[in-house]
């Protein structure tokens, strides 16, 4: 009989871990895959299974040169490369997930001291690295192909249609959208893929659902008011379902690491995403914003945080305060 | 039966708090047994809330059960009764549960006990208790109280009297009788209502009585169809309101009962009295009840043996000052079968660990706990993710990874701006972090940072 002390409390809930928590997030977004693969066929397998090992493997070295004890295994950076993978277009040189994969790794999680100590979606970080360095590879030009083998793959994104004529004749019908016949990113096209990933997630509340529910809203009422002033074109249906805003919301929004604690806190982070993404979509030279929108907010989250510390219960006493 | 008493009221709740498995199975259904006194009762002398007592005994007399042997200090303390008919020895030293070398009066017990067994129970819970509210004085029952050395029964074992005495000032318009008993395995409360309901509402009826509150309700989780039954018809036509409560962790905490059952909060720092409301365990109510009308001071108390390491899981009526192996070696000992790895004076949310079984039973004993290596925690903690699942969890609305983050950098700034002082301790952050992080622990070590900077 080995007796051990320890502080309270001495019981815990069953069957968790961070490990748990990132399997559930990996079976959330398998129907995203799933999803990819029927619409982009093999460049989806490409792209993600890229980017996974190149996490996997950066991550590994990483801590393997900074003599600390291997954190692989925890699922995160397998995470960070399946939403880097589904966030590119199917075009991309292999080279370019590489890369984006690296830097996600390197600059986005292990800099900052590692899993939970970093201030930006690590993926997002990668993406931008991309985004900047290889601004062909993910412009609207590397989506289409005239020649391709699938139907989707001739055609612009939707956004980027939008953005370069004012008729949107490009624009596919909804159901189009959100079935997810439509050319974009990977992973972004599906929208009923998407929300049945995402609604996983916030049942599992491995992910809270304030930060989806605030970041449709944020987008919705932003984008009904810009339709009213005329500053653009689309609809709001065509604003939540033509890009990768669900794809943000339930996937890159909820990364817990870099959004705020209190739920009064998700709902300002969640909402100033909706809203951002809407105005870099209208007046940015890009066509897209979900990237830039969650940057943006991640660095707000430390100030957020400290915004919204919640009262505690039953208040100061009044004679002390 | 019991199914229409849930249907018929609104079960009462705090916000947020987790749901752990409550184990009380194993000892639930196990009748109160009176403990065959024990050779040697080794009574500590700080056994509550507040300064210890001072022996008012010489060494080495004849004492017999309920003589006083220790008398409270000024201020917060209690007076200490022998437990056994015998012989004091020579004053020691013993550790309790929660760490702290107190002194112990020793008391070796005559093999003739003047009340033990059967005769002991029914005078403990037996008979009748019925008396008139209208004809006992207010102060009568607080000094009694005192004389007694009633301290609350619960855990925290803050001296009763206190919670009695009139206060012009602060004065009292509800009584919470806690029969919430929200730590996971303990049963000693629930066998209590069971088997003694009108003592814990002849008692409350002198709470009431004593500080001249409006109402009185008996609280109850919504696990407990059983007691709810024998108090609700304990009552029968009397003015006491009969509270049922969700079944939820911590609803016996006196800081989310009086949310749940009244919709007012206390403040930080202070106590139910600042909201009017005066909250006692149920056993603590029986001892009252059974100092008044029958004269005994808190010599006894039922713990509950319990977990999945005792062969036979049992409420016992103990002797205070009984040490813990006693009362296991009581319950058919340990199980050899699993793997036992934790011993622990309470309950598994709030109770202490212990490796001595030579510790006594104090009156804020409310069970033994053994739990094997499966129902601990045992493996490495793994970085914060943020997730937030303290704050879901919180009863006070606090933000528990970031306590237990000031407390790892020893920053007293950041402890405060995030409300250290509110903190109770009650474990519902650590036992929903998904990453194993001590919570509650770094929480502690950073309060007690906080008290040495000062």
């Amino acid at each position: 009989m080995a007796l051990s002390v320890a502080s309270s409390p001495h019981f815990s809930r069953k069957a968790n871990g961070t490990r748990s928590m990132m399997l559930d997030v990996i079976i959330a977004l398998s129907p995203v895959i799933v999803a990819s693969i029927w619409i982009f066929s093999w460049y989806a397998v490409v792209q993600v299974g890229l980017c996974v090992l190149t996490s996997l493997a950066t991550e590994s070295i990483w801590q393997k040169l900074s003599n600390r004890p291997g954190s692989v295994l925890d699922g995160s950076g397998a995470v960070t490369g399946i939403i880097l993978g589904l966030s590119l277009p199917w075009s991309a040189p292999w080279y370019v997930p590489v890369i984006g994969s690296a830097v996600a790794i390197i600059l986005g999680k292990m800099v900052f001291g590692g899993l939970g100590m970093n201030l930006f979606n690590p993926a997002m970080v990668g993406r931008a690295f991309i985004m900047l360095s290889f601004a062909g590879a993910l412009g609207a030009s590397a989506y289409v192909y005239p020649d391709a083998p699938m139907a989707v793959l001739t055609q612009a994104t939707p956004l980027s249609a939008a953005k370069s004529s004012a008729t949107l004749s490009g624009f596919p019908d909804i159901w189009a959208l959100f079935m997810g016949n439509r050319n974009g990113s990977l992973g972004e096209t599906s929208a009923l893929a998407i929300l049945i990933g995402g609604i996983f997630l916030c049942i599992r509340r491995t992910a809270s659902w304030q930060l989806p529910v605030g970041v449709v809203v944020g987008c919705a009422v932003t984008s009904g008011l810009f339709q009213i002033l005329g500053l653009s074109n689309l609809t709001i249906l065509q604003h939540l379902l033509g890009g990768s805003l669900l794809f943000g919301a339930f996937f890159i929004a909820t990364d817990p690491v870099t959004s705020p604690l209190t739920p009064k806190g998700k709902w300002i982070f969640a909402i100033g995403i909706g809203i951002t993404v809407v105005f870099l979509r209208s007046f940015s030279s890009y066509p897209a914003g979900v990237m830039f929108a969650v940057l943006l907010m991640n660095a707000v989250v430390p100030l957020i945080n400290r915004w919204t510390i919640p009262t505690p219960v039953g208040g100061p006493l009044p004679s002390k305060s | 039966m019991s199914v229409a008493i849930l249907k018929d009221s609104r079960k009462l709740s705090f916000r947020k708090g987790i749901h752990p498995a409550d184990r009380e199975e194993l000892s639930r259904d196990q009748a109160i047994e009176v403990l065959p006194t024990p050779e040697v009762v080794r009574i500590p002398l700080l056994q509550h809330l507040g300064a210890p007592s001072k022996v008012c005994i010489e060494a080495r007399a004849e004492v017999r059960m309920g003589q006083r042997i220790a008398e409270a200090s000024p201020g917060l303390s209690a007076n200490i009764h022998a437990s056994v008919d015998g012989k004091t020895a020579r004053e020691g030293l013993v550790t309790l549960p929660n760490g702290r070398r107190v002194a112990t009066l020793p008391i070796k017990s005559n093999p003739e006990q003047g009340l033990e067994g059967e005769a002991l129970k029914e005078v403990y819970l037996g008979g009748n208790w019925s008396f008139d509210p209208e004809c006992l004085d207010p102060a009568d029952i607080a000094r009694s109280t005192l004389e007694a050395g009633i301290v609350g029964m619960g855990g925290a074992a803050f001296p009763t009297h206190i919670k009695l005495a009139k206060n012009e000032k602060k004065p009292i318009a509800d009584i919470l009788v806690n029969g919430c008993e929200c730590e996971p395995y303990l049963t000693a409360d629930h066998r209590l209502m069971i088997e003694s309901p009108d003592s814990v509402i002849a008692g409350s009826l002198m709470v009431q009585r004593a500080t001249g509150a409006k109402h009185v309700s008996i609280c109850i989780e919504d696990n407990k169809p059983k007691a709810i039954e024998a108090i609700r018809q304990a009552i029968g036509d009397r003015d006491i309101d009969i509270k049922v409560m969700k079944s939820k962790y911590p609803q016996g905490s006196e800081k989310a009962l009086t949310v749940a059952a009244l919709g007012r909060a206390v403040p930080t720092g202070g106590l139910p009295l600042d909201v009017g409301v005066v909250v006692v365990n149920v056993g603590t109510a029986a001892s009252v009840a059974r100092t008044v009308l029958r004269g005994m001071p808190l010599t006894h108390r039922i713990v509950t043996v319990t977990g999945e390491g005792i062969v036979q899981p049992k409420n016992l009526l103990v002797p205070i000052g009984t040490d813990f192996k006693t009362l296991i070696d009581a319950c058919g000992g340990l199980r050899e079968d699993v793997d036992i790895a934790r011993i622990i004076a309470g309950g598994p949310m709030m109770g202490f660990a212990i490796t001595d079984l030579d510790t006594p039973v104090t009156k804020g004993t409310s069970g033994i706990t053994v739990l094997t290596a499966e129902s601990i925690r045992r493996e490495q903690a793994t970085a914060c993710v943020r997730c937030g699942m303290c704050v879901d969890v919180c009863p006070l609305d606090l933000v528990p990874t970031k306590l237990a983050l000031a407390a790892r950098h020893q920053n007293v700034e950041l402890l405060n701006r995030y409300h250290i002082d509110a903190c109770m301790e009650c474990g519902c952050c650590a036992y929903q972090c998904p990453a194993g992080i001590p919570l509650v622990q770094l929480i502690r070590s950073g309060k007690i940072l906080k008290r040495n900077r000062k």
